[in-house]
Formats: C-alpha cells, sequence, structure tokens
C-alpha cells in the first residue's frame, strides 16, 4: 500500500496570525516612545529598558527550565512585559528596583499563575503599581535632560495648582514623567500602528482617553484647553493604548472593551481629583483587570438566531 | 445585530475559474457507495457479474430521507465491496468495469410531471443531493412543506478558496437552471426566488441576471466575498434578513436554501432524464501539475481524477474532499468521486503546514469573528471540564464548523474541531437522555 497522507480535521489552512507577530508589532509601536524617551531622558532611560526587558526574558526562561515547562520566550511577550515596565518608570530609578519589579511582573504575576495567556491581571501595571507601594519610584520623577525645566513638578501637579501646561511641551513629551509616557506624539504614532495592523480596536482607548476627557471638562468647568492637558499628561496615552488593550487582561467583545475603557476612564478621573495619588492610570486599569471577567460575562455576543435573554 | 455577519477574508485563489470543464477520459472502473448522501444508504439492486449502463439503477434510495444511486459508466458489477467512508462509516459499495462505451440505459426518460407532488417524485428519482458539498437529498427539502415556501434561495456563493465546479454551473449550464426553476416556478409557485452570487464571480453574475429576468420573481443579489457566504443561515440572512433561530431549520422562517448545481442536475434530468451520473470537480492546490474543472463519472477514483490532470507535480502532503476551510483529508488517494464532490485539491506541504498550537491570549478573535457570535475559546474550556450545561447556555449547536474560528486564531486553537467533539457530546446525552426516558 502507499504512503498515507495526512489526515486532520478541517480548516486545512491558517491565516498566519501568531502571538509571537502580535508581539512584535506592539513592541515596534512602542519604539517611538523609546526613541522620544531616549532623546527627552537620556541613555540612562535606554539602560533602563534594557535591563526590565533583559530581566523579564531570562527570568521567564529560567523559570520555564526549572518547572520544566515548554519555552515561552520566543513569543516576544516576556520582552514587551519588560518594555512597558521600563516606559512606565522613570529614567533615574536604582537598577536593582528594575530587576525586583521585572521579577514581580514576571514570576508573581505571570509565571505562578500559569504563564501567558492565564494571568489575571496585567503584569508591567501590577509591577508598576506593587514599585510605587514598595519604593515609592514614581515620587522621584526624572525630567529632561534636554530643556531647563523648572524640577518639582510634574504636569499633572502643575495642573492641579492652576497651571496649564503648553500643550506642544506635552505633545512632545518635555515634561517630567516615566521614560515612555511623556510624549503623546510618540505614542499617538504607535496608536495609528496598532490600529492599522488590526492589533487592536478603537474601543479601549477611545473609551478610556474619552471618558477622562469629559469627566475633566466637566470638572475645568469646559476649558477645553486645561482638559485637553489632562489627558496628555500623566501616564494615560501609555496606559489606555499599550498596557488597558492587553489581551489577556480586557474583555474580549467590543461592548465589554467599552464597559472596560469607560470604567478605567472614571477611575482614572476619581483618583486624580479625589485620590491621593497624583495619578490613577495604573489602579484604574489594574481594577478593571479585575472586573474582567465580569466584563465578559455580561458582554458576550447575542448568538445568532439565540434566544434572547 | 450587525447588517452583514462576520467572516473572514480568505484568499480566493480561483485558478480554474476561467477554464473550461474537461469531461476526463473513462475509467477503467469504478466504485459506487450505497451512502453518498445524508440519511440511509440506497439498497444494492445488483450483485457480481450484472451488466449496467449509464443510468441504470444500482441502488433504490430506502426510507424518508435517503437517495437512489446510478450507474455512472456502462459495463459489468465485478464485486460488492464494503468500503469505509470518510467519516469512518462503512457501506456496501458497487465496483463497475467499465467498457469504454458509455452506453447510455435505453429506458431512461424524462419524467411526466403534472403536479407539485410528481415534481417531488421526479427529484428524489433524479438521484440528486445537496451538491454543494452536504450532500442532504433534495426531495426531502422541496416535499416537506412547499407551501410554507416564500422565498427559493439558490446557493451560489461558492465562498471556498480553489473550487470553481459552481461557478462551471452558473455560465456553462444555465439552459438546465433555467428548466428547473422554471418548472419549479410552474408546479411548487414560489413567491420569490433568489440567487446569492458572491461578487468575484462576475461572469455568473451576468449570466444568472439574464436567468432571472426570465423567470418571473426571480432576482439576483451580488453578496460581498466574505467567507462563509454560502452558508446555508448565513445565506438566508443575507438574502432575506431572515434569522433562522437556534435549532430550527429555514423552512421554519420560509425558506429553502438548494445549490446551484442541485439546481442544474434536476434541470437536467427534468429535461431529458439524466439522473445523477457525473459531477464536475474542481482539480487544484499546489501539488495538481495542471489545475482544472474535470467533469468526471460519479465512482471514478480521485487517484483517475488527479492522473487526467497530468497527475502530481509534487508529493502531496494533503489530498482533500472539498475545499480548504471545510474539506476531508484522504489517508488514500484510491478513494471514489462522491455525489456531492465538488473539489479536489491536493495540497503541498507548504500549503498543509499549519502553526503549532500555544496558549490561548484571550484576543476574542474566534468570537468577533464568528459569524454566529459564538464563544469557541470559551467552549473549548467548558469542553475540557465535559461540562455539557454550559456548553448548551454557550449555543454550540449552532455551529456550522464553518472553521473561521480556527482560521484566525493566533495561537492556532483546535476551536472548531472542539465544537464538533462538543456537538457530538451533546447529542450523545441527548440520546441517552431520550433512551432513559423512552
Amino acid at each position: 500500500m502507499a504512503k498515507l497522507l495526512r489526515l486532520s480535521v478541517s480548516p486545512h489552512i491558517h491565516s498566519g496570525r501568531s502571538t509571537a507577530g502580535i508581539m512584535r508589532d506592539v513592541i515596534i509601536a512602542l519604539m517611538p516612545a523609546v526613541i522620544a524617551g531616549t532623546i527627552i531622558f537620556g541613555l540612562r532611560a535606554l539602560l533602563v529598558v534594557a535591563v526590565c526587558v533583559a530581566s523579564c526574558v531570562l527570568l521567564e526562561a529560567v523559570f520555564n527550565i526549572i518547572t520544566k515547562k515548554e519555552q515561552t520566550v520566543g513569543d516576544f511577550s516576556a520582552a514587551l512585559t519588560g518594555l512597558l515596565l521600563a516606559l512606565n518608570l522613570p529614567a533615574g530609578i536604582p537598577i536593582w528596583q528594575c530587576v525586583v519589579g521585572s521579577a514581580f511582573a514576571i514570576i508573581i504575576v505571570k509565571c505562578l499563575f500559569g504563564g501567558i495567556g492565564c494571568n489575571l491581571v496585567n503584569p508591567a501595571i501590577t509591577a508598576r503599581v506593587f514599585m510605587l507601594v514598595a519604593f515609592g519610584s514614581m515620587a522621584t520623577q526624572s525630567y529632561p535632560t534636554i530643556v531647563d525645566t523648572v524640577a518639582g513638578a510634574t504636569p499633572l501637579e502643575s495642573i492641579a495648582a492652576g497651571n496649564t501646561p503648553a500643550i506642544t511641551d506635552l505633545l512632545l513629551g518635555l515634561k517630567g514623567g516615566a521614560i515612555g509616557e511623556t510624549c503623546a506624539l510618540a505614542l499617538l504614532a504607535g496608536l495609528v500602528y496598532l490600529l492599522v495592523r488590526r492589533v487592536i480596536s478603537w474601543h479601549i482607548p477611545v473609551s478610556f482617553v474619552g471618558t477622562v476627557y469629559v469627566l475633566s471638562l466637566i470638572m475645568e468647568g469646559f476649558d477645553f484647553m486645561r482638559a485637553l492637558a489632562l489627558i496628555l499628561s500623566g501616564g494615560l496615552f501609555i496606559g489606555a493604548f499599550f498596557m488597558a488593550t492587553d489581551y489577556v487582561t480586557s474583555p474580549t467583545t467590543p461592548a465589554g472593551k467599552i464597559v472596560f475603557g469607560v470604567g478605567a476612564g472614571l477611575l482614572t478621573f476619581l483618583i486624580r481629583y479625589f485620590g491621593t495619588y497624583p495619578e490613577g492610570v495604573s489602579f484604574a486599569i489594574l481594577f478593571m483587570n479585575i472586573l474582567t471577567p465580569y466584563i465578559d460575562s455580561f458582554t458576550a455576543h447575542k448568538v445568532f438566531g439565540g434566544k434572547k435573554s | 445585530m450587525s447588517f452583514f455577519l462576520k467572516g473572514v477574508h480568505l484568499p480566493h485563489r480561483k485558478n480554474t475559474a476561467d477554464k473550461p470543464a474537461v469531461r476526463m477520459t473513462v475509467p477503467k472502473a469504478v466504485t459506487i457507495p450505497m451512502s453518498m448522501h445524508i440519511g440511509a444508504p440506497a439498497n444494492l439492486l445488483v450483485k457480481a457479474g450484472d451488466l449496467v449502463n449509464v443510468g441504470t439503477l444500482i441502488g433504490e434510495g430506502s426510507g424518508a430521507v435517503s437517495s437512489n444511486v446510478y450507474s455512472s459508466v456502462s459495463g459489468k458489477v465485478t464485486k460488492i465491496e464494503e468500503i469505509m467512508l470518510s467519516n469512518g462509516a462503512k457501506c456496501k459499495a458497487a465496483v463497475i468495469e467499465s467498457d469504454g462505451k458509455m452506453t447510455r440505459d435505453e429506458t431512461l426518460c424524462p419524467p411526466a410531471v403534472s403536479s407539485a407532488a410528481d415534481m417531488v417524485d421526479a427529484i428524489r428519482k433524479s438521484g440528486v443531493v445537496g451538491l454543494g458539498g452536504a450532500g442532504f437529498p433534495t426531495y426531502v427539502k422541496f416535499g416537506a412543506d412547499p407551501a410554507r415556501v416564500e422565498e427559493l434561495i439558490i446557493n451560489g456563493a461558492e465562498c471556498e478558496p480553489y473550487i470553481t465546479s459552481d461557478t462551471y454551473t452558473m455560465t456553462a449550464r444555465v439552459p438546465d437552471m433555467e428548466y428547473a426553476l422554471a418548472k419549479i416556478k410552474e408546479y411548487f409557485g414560489f413567491k420569490k426566488i433568489i440567487i446569492g452570487i458572491e461578487e468575484n464571480k462576475k461572469k455568473a453574475i451576468s449570466a444568472m441576471k439574464e436567468l432571472a429576468s426570465n423567470i418571473d420573481g426571480a432576482e439576483v443579489k451580488v453578496l460581498p466575498s466574505v467567507y462563509p457566504q454560502g452558508g446555508e443561515k448565513v445565506i438566508i440572512y443575507h438574502t432575506t434578513k431572515k434569522v433562522v433561530p437556534e435549532g430550527k431549520l429555514p423552512i421554519d422562517v420560509g425558506c429553502i436554501v438548494v445549490n446551484c448545481t442541485t439546481i442544474a442536475a434536476i434541470g437536467e434530468y427534468l429535461r431529458d432524464g439524466t439522473p445523477l451520473v457525473e459531477k464536475c470537480i474542481t482539480v487544484d492546490g499546489g501539488a495538481v501539475k495542471t489545475p482544472m474543472n474535470v467533469i468526471a463519472p460519479i465512482g471514478a477514483s480521485i487517484a483517475d481524477v488527479i492522473e487526467f490532470c497530468g497527475g502530481f507535480s509534487e508529493e502531496p502532503a494533503k489530498v482533500l474532499y472539498g475545499g480548504p476551510m471545510m474539506g476531508i483529508a484522504v489517508a488514500d488517494i484510491n478513494v471514489p468521486v462522491l455525489k456531492n464532490t465538488n473539489a479536489v485539491l491536493a495540497l503541498t506541504e507548504k500549503e498543509a503546514k499549519l502553526p503549532k498550537t500555544t496558549a490561548c491570549i484571550r484576543c476574542g478573535s474566534c468570537t468577533n469573528t464568528c459569524p454566529f457570535g459564538l464563544a469557541a475559546a470559551e467552549i473549548l474550556l467548558a469542553y475540557d471540564k465535559k461540562d455539557t450545561e454550559k456548553l448548551k447556555k454557550l449555543s454550540v449547536m449552532s455551529c456550522m464548523e464553518c472553521g473561521c474560528c480556527s482560521f484566525v486564531c493566533p495561537a492556532n486553537r483546535p476551536l472548531v474541531q472542539t465544537n464538533k467533539l462538543a456537538k457530538a457530546l451533546l447529542r450523545e446525552e441527548q440520546a441517552k437522555e431520550a433512551s432513559k426516558n423512552g
């Protein structure tokens, strides 16, 4: 008898999309922010990025080896976690803190829960919150090295003090903050890339930023420029475009994504105006991560022809 | 509810669309199974040594849902075999050695039709089943309750990549289709006949528009080339905006859907009495030397059909009955062309290569791509736990097995594959309960 042919259940072709391809696209989308951060904060920023990425990849690899699991660092998700974490840290952060933060993100938040796809909360966000609480890292903001700015106030702090920072400074990122969060233009370029490549949909970024804008507008007595300055400040763009859109920890359907975005926007607004921290994006995303399974359960698609529930 | 149901844009690969169909040389032998349709197998009427002609009845439909089987060549029955079908079931098959003459059975003549009941009977006798691939006996659809039918939908979507055999029907067999539709209109009196065609088949669209202009109440609906446009509930929604409820049939919303080649086959039988004995099939895929549409006698082996197309250009990794999205892989090419075979694809190693399965990253592509909005990733989790209550809640029985979820999954998880298992599990459970209660 002739050699038997391969059997498998249909479909026999595949779109070619892969987890590694998606992660790579997000990493590419963050490159403008990395470049902008390096220009604004100096080479120290690049060092922080390198340490976080290397720590995350190495730690995941070692974890997989020790626990005899299949190696997963080839899917680039650990690298992406390291990159996102670094972009959320100030350039002047001590290197050992970068390593501890990376370990927290990869080992505790991701690997111990079962690795990619199984984590309940976003590793980079959770590590950032952990570091904020443990080290007070965010209190030691870095300030641009390329221009002389008055040290001592981030844009959110200066807005709270009644000033309105120049919109062009906010767009270019010439302000205090974390490495990757200050340059709004770089983040917008990344967003466009992700939308064009259909890695993410518009639902979370638009509903998240839109909610913060509308609520800020009301609080600021319909001062459009101040509301604009508020959405361009802090970690809103990097959070709404790159962290809140993490597949694993956000809802799957368009309706669920909008609920998630509005919820995160509302919490960000509440923390910014009424909380003790000047910025609330990380807390808001973390909180919505926890609610995601519940949001998913009531925003599932109605099945075509299904009974109305 | 969106205006159009979701789905995926597939590469069309309609390489054979503009080539004429070629009738293959008469094979030395054919193997004709008694089960090429959904329902009970036909009762075998011949034994080894019997002489048959083209169109001689060799298997008679048995029971309410079944179909007649006719010889596709003239010659001698050499043996009766038990063969395994691609779904694993076994059935009897007549092996007929051809005398090469293709002598037509002289008893064949057009059926006398003077009522709707006669039409249903004629369609039953024609041996025609759903030729789009499903193989459901067509007379059952027409006979169920013709008075309830508001729209007859002719499915010319042909949404699978590669396949152009329906395109051939809609361009080269227009007279057969027109004859059938005129008779259907005359005896069943359906108010509307809608021919649904994907926009990538320009010639078929213009040919069908001309046909529609000759039949009262007929129209052509041009549909976007989005897979699975030809799914029954999908084409009903896109041509009539009617939603077939879960667990219901098209007739429950006043529709019946019939494939265009099925209509042509009915027309041929009504016009000159030729039952379904041959099939136009698209032979394509990277491993086939000369891809083309071949008109093959039913029962001809796939090996002979591929040989007729110049053989293999390289060793195939996979050979399929049907398209790459829903086709069935065969282990061996010595299997027959069936009534519902519309394509034979021989894929190269490169074409057949699928990515490795990795962990679900909850991207939501499966549920956001599913035309029916099913949550395939969740169905997979529920199936792993054999949680039948959850599976019912997730409406897995609605799955038409189009495969969009698996196609788009970046982790290449076995989604539609698990849906099929989950459906089987629920059917099993239902059968158990029925036997307990009965």
